[in-house]
């Protein structure tokens, strides 16, 4: 199934972020389990202001190669330059202080708060009272919660969820759900936005949605983003560039149109060797 | 006596007391493989049986027919639990379950109170809790007879359920259902049946260990207490391993003797108090999924 | 009818956050202060140091546990172990420093407590659910054992009960139950709104992220190993100033036998019952434990004439609390503090019913 994205998003004149020099670059990385082999040997780069889409069969890789990138696998080879910084071990919360903010999968929202709640949390890098300073509701605890509400509320406006702002997680539906969780990325202001799989589950209207919000995103603020998507109509339709990995290995690498005609890919991805 | 004996004197007292540690804590194994739950309210579970059947002994049942009875009664706790406990917490989270058994715990020491009353009560096995002689002539070692009986039975008890998982049809079922219940479901195993016989077995091992330790120190409510430290075994031999907990329960109940006789002392005693549970942290902190668990890889 | 909202605009995001947004709370709440501090006027003695001093103290420690089990999601079955330190390390400083005033030990005694609370939170990295609880049964056990048997702690009393110093500060001795009660109040007050502003602020914010998707919380930039010892640590300042208050307001003796596990277990059956993750809830569920056997035994005696056995009606109660406990986590796990929320929701609308 393929989706149309509004042509008018699409070719937004110029960009108001040209690309700039790669922002996140991977080099042979290969991640075991045990003895399964999930990712061999992979290399590639991210440039700045880009949209960079992984994408590949299920069970090609896709996933282990984000929590690779924000280092909740810690591949056995290879190594992340992040903003020219040479990491050989990467962990979730280095990954966060370095700008990168992400998504997850299967809903990793916080449930038992509010969407309010969720999205605030987001803001924990950029909250600096310490915990004596919030309980006694000293100047600086009351200044910051101010100022992350009025940069939470712009992310809600743009996403346009006010009507749901102090509704419980758990009582959204799942497009909704979804939107909350990029908004709570969004909230850390990331240089590098990974979205794992954010249109699986959607209905033609959201994933348009989504779409939108993530162009948007990238347009407004310059937020580089890699994502990791199923339907190919939406990736190469957003996408700049897009990585194309099948049984952890790296099959095929360009931009949307070289990657149409890559016959490793067609016959892989494609469906001609099943 | 030569420092040796009486070190072995010691370790022989300490396993025999471990080897109903692992006894408790199969009881525990049982219900977790079959269910996936924590089940806090074993202790519990092992007070009401031996209670009720010393109750049951009282009103005039001889002991071979109170064991039949007493075996029904835990049946029905089971079954009782199942229906009004854990069915209506069915996917919730394990710190859920675990709470609400710990609540379990309460209603069933409560129950137990009130249907035998809390005074402390013998049983008599017909052992008696004395040195065997030619071992004390032999060696000097103080070793009682109600303890090896004891140890004895709770191996056999622990060797026949080791059996009935590893050997029998009903053991493949049950860990069958341990993996995936729904699975297990659609395969035609017949999950109502595993789970009542799974609630009786752990209601007679529960009976079996009452019944042992009882006849040591009473039938009393510190019952609840001793069958607390099958958790530390749990810990240690990992919560889906039998021959994990059989060891494990050996070494906490040997090693806590040890160090309360050799160490307790420069303390004022009451180590074995805290022992195993300081124990089982440590343990945690090598290797947190047991003795004999397999590693968890959690997934993102 | 009385409890609307309506005509109440908030204009800022400062008033949006403030900690009780609407009126009539704010209301309500003055009410409840002003009364509780007016309450020694009429309550006689008996309640003043039977009922509302151990209502208030425990109050204090349920709400220690909400941080670390219902904010932070860290289970834990040894609070009256930072009780026991709490009270020991109260003891200890009056004992030991000339002319401390009675809140300074107890503000210190709470900062030895979350020490201690610290170290034992440490295993919280690695492990949860059961195998924390474990943990924190060790920690339970073995402060009990190490306060009982290094008889430092006790000052070489050989006895095993040592009479609490009196409470004097400001040159004054508070010694009657009414004058214990205000002391008492004025620091339960005080740590419940600190406790207030940290769970709705961003300290809260980290704990129940840790609590509902670690991962996620981790993905975000906090670190799971400070967010965790920080609520063992303030959950244990809680206990341990509650454990002071325990000994020095309440039972007037300081021995390590008054924290045992079953007292543990009694905090732990206030949060559930009361509302894991609410600070009313620990108010509540407080009240309801403490006030549950006092009333069985008026019900008892009213009803059978003094031939109750004492076991009977005890184990009537530990059936009552494991019942509410079950059919509270089956049908409303965030307690009575849910079951007040909703009346009051109900208020909202009456008397319309949509």
């Amino acid at each position: 199934m393929t989706i149309t994205v509004p042509s008018s998003i699409l070719q937004s004149a110029e960009r108001a972020f040209p690309f700039g020099p790669p922002v996140l670059e991977l080099e042979s990385i290969s991640l075991r389990f045990g003895g399964v082999q999930a990712l061999t040997n992979i290399s590639f780069n991210v440039l700045e202001h880009e949209v960079r889409a992984i994408i590949g069969p299920n069970g090609a890789g896709k996933s282990s190669m984000l929590n690779v990138i924000n280092g909740i696998y810690v591949p056995q080879e290879g190594s992340i330059t992040v903003a020219g910084e040479r990491l050989s071990e990467m962990t979730p919360t280095h990954a966060a202080h370095l700008g990168i903010a992400r998504t997850f999968q299967n809903i990793a929202l916080f449930r038992g708060m509010s969407v309010l709640d969720n999205i605030m949390a987001g803001r924990i890098l950029r909250t600096h009272a310490t915990f004596l300073e919030v309980a006694l509701q000293l100047p600086r605890a009351r200044r910051e919660e101010t100022e992350n509400r009025a940069v939470v509320e712009e992310i809600i406006e743009f996403l346009e969820i006010e009507h749901i702002r102090k509704t419980p997680v758990s009582r959204l539906p799942y497009g909704l759900q979804k939107r909350v969780e990029l908004g709570r990325a969004l909230a850390a202001e990331p240089k590098i936005l990974l979205l794992d799989e954010p249109m699986a589950g959607m209905n033609i209207e959201e994933k348009q949605d989504m779409c939108r919000f993530i162009l948007d995103v990238n347009d407004h603020y310059g937020t580089t983003v890699v994502l990791i998507e199923h339907d190919m109509g939406v990736v190469m339709d957003i996408s700049d560039r897009v990585v194309v990995l099948d049984y952890g290995k790296k099959i095929g690498d360009g931009t949307p149109d070289e990657v149409r005609s890559n016959q490793d890919v067609i016959d892989a991805y494609l469906g001609v060797a099943h | 006596m030569p420092d040796i004996w009486f070190f072995i004197e010691v370790l022989v007292g300490g396993l025999l007391s471990g080897i109903m540690y692992s006894l408790v804590a199969l009881g525990f194994v049982l219900i977790y493989k079959a269910s996936s739950v924590f089940n806090f309210a074993q202790g519990a579970m092992v007070f009401f049986a031996v209670l009720t059947f010393v109750g049951v002994m009282e009103l005039g049942l001889p002991f071979w027919a109170a064991l039949p009875v007493a075996i029904g009664v835990m049946v029905l706790v089971g079954m009782a639990t199942e229906r009004f406990v854990l069915r209506p917490l069915v996917s919730q989270s394990e710190d859920t379950l675990l709470m609400a058994t710990i609540g379990l715990s309460f209603v069933i020491e409560g129950v137990a109170q009130l249907a035998w009353g809390v005074d402390v009560r013998n049983l008599d096995l017909g052992i008696r809790d004395e040195p065997i002689n030619w071992v004390m002539d032999k060696t000097g070692m103080l070793i009682s007879q109600l303890d090896i009986t004891a140890g004895i039975v709770a191996s056999v008890m622990v060797a026949s359920l080791a059996l009935l998982f590893s050997r029998t049809k009903v053991g493949r079922g049950l860990r069958a259902v341990a993996d995936d219940h729904t699975a297990a479901l659609s395969i035609g195993i017949p999950l109502k049946h595993i789970w009542m016989l799974v609630w009786a077995t752990a209601g007679v091992v529960a009976l079996v260990a009452g019944m042992l330790w009882g006849a040591r120190s009473g039938v009393q409510f510190a019952l609840v207490w001793v069958a607390l430290k099958a958790l530390p075994v749990l810990i240690i031999g990992g919560f889906t391993s039998v021959p994990g907990v059989i060891v494990a329960g050996l070494l906490v109940g040997a090693s806590e003797k040890v160090v309360e006789v050799y160490i307790g002392p420069k303390f004022g005693g009451g180590v074995e108090v805290w022992f195993p549970y300081v124990l089982a942290v440590l343990f945690l902190l090598v290797r947190p999924e047991g003795l004999f668990g397999e590693k968890i890889i959690r997934r993102v | 009818m009385f409890y609307r909202e309506a005509g109440q605009f908030r204009t800022s995001y400062a008033q949006d956050s403030q900690i009780f947004p609407l009126r009539q709370d704010r209301i309500g709440i003055a009410i409840i202060l002003i009364a509780a501090v007016l309450l020694p006027f009429v309550a006689n003695a008996y309640w003043l140091s039977a009922i509302l001093i151990p209502w208030l103290v425990l109050s204090l420690v349920a709400l220690g546990q909400n941080i670390l089990m219902g904010y932070a999601g860290q289970l834990s079955l040894g609070s009256a172990g930072f009780m026991a330190v709490g009270a020991f390390a109260c003891y200890n400083l009056i004992l030991r420093v000339e002319g401390i005033p009675f809140v300074v030990a107890v503000a210190l005694s709470g900062v030895c407590a979350a020490l201690v609370g610290i170290v034992f939170g440490l295993p919280s990295l690695r492990i949860r659910g059961l195998y924390l609880a474990v943990a924190t049964l060790a920690s339970q056990f073995f402060i009990v054992w190490a306060l009982d048997k290094f008889p430092w702690f006790k000052n070489y009393d050989p006895a095993g009960v040592i009479t609490a110093q009196p409470i004097i500060m400001f040159g004054h001795n508070f010694a009657s139950p009414r004058e214990k009660y205000w002391v008492v109040l004025a620091i339960v007050a005080v740590l419940a709104l600190l406790a207030k502003n940290m769970a709705r602020g961003s300290v809260g914010r980290g704990w129940m992220a840790v609590r509902d998707m670690d991962v996620a919380a981790e993905a975000m930039g906090l670190s799971l190993l400070r967010t965790k010892l920080q609520a063992f640590a303030i959950s244990s300042f809680y206990c341990g100033v509650g454990g002071a208050l325990f000994a020095f307001a309440y039972l007037q003796t300081v021995e390590p036998s008054a924290f045992t596990i079953e007292l543990s277990f009694r905090i732990l059956f206030m949060v559930i019952i009361g509302g894991l993750g609410t600070i009313m809830g620990s108010f509540l569920g407080a009240g309801f434990i403490l006030l549950m056997p006092i009333f069985l035994n008026v019900f008892f005696h009213g009803v059978f004439g003094q031939s109750v056995d004492a076991g009977v009606i005890s184990a009537v109660e530990q059936v009552i609390f494991g019942v509410m406990i079950i059919t509270f986590l089956i049908y409303e796990p965030l307690g009575l503090a849910r079951v007040w929320q909703l009346t009051k929701e109900r208020l909202r609308l009456w008397p319309f019913k949509h």
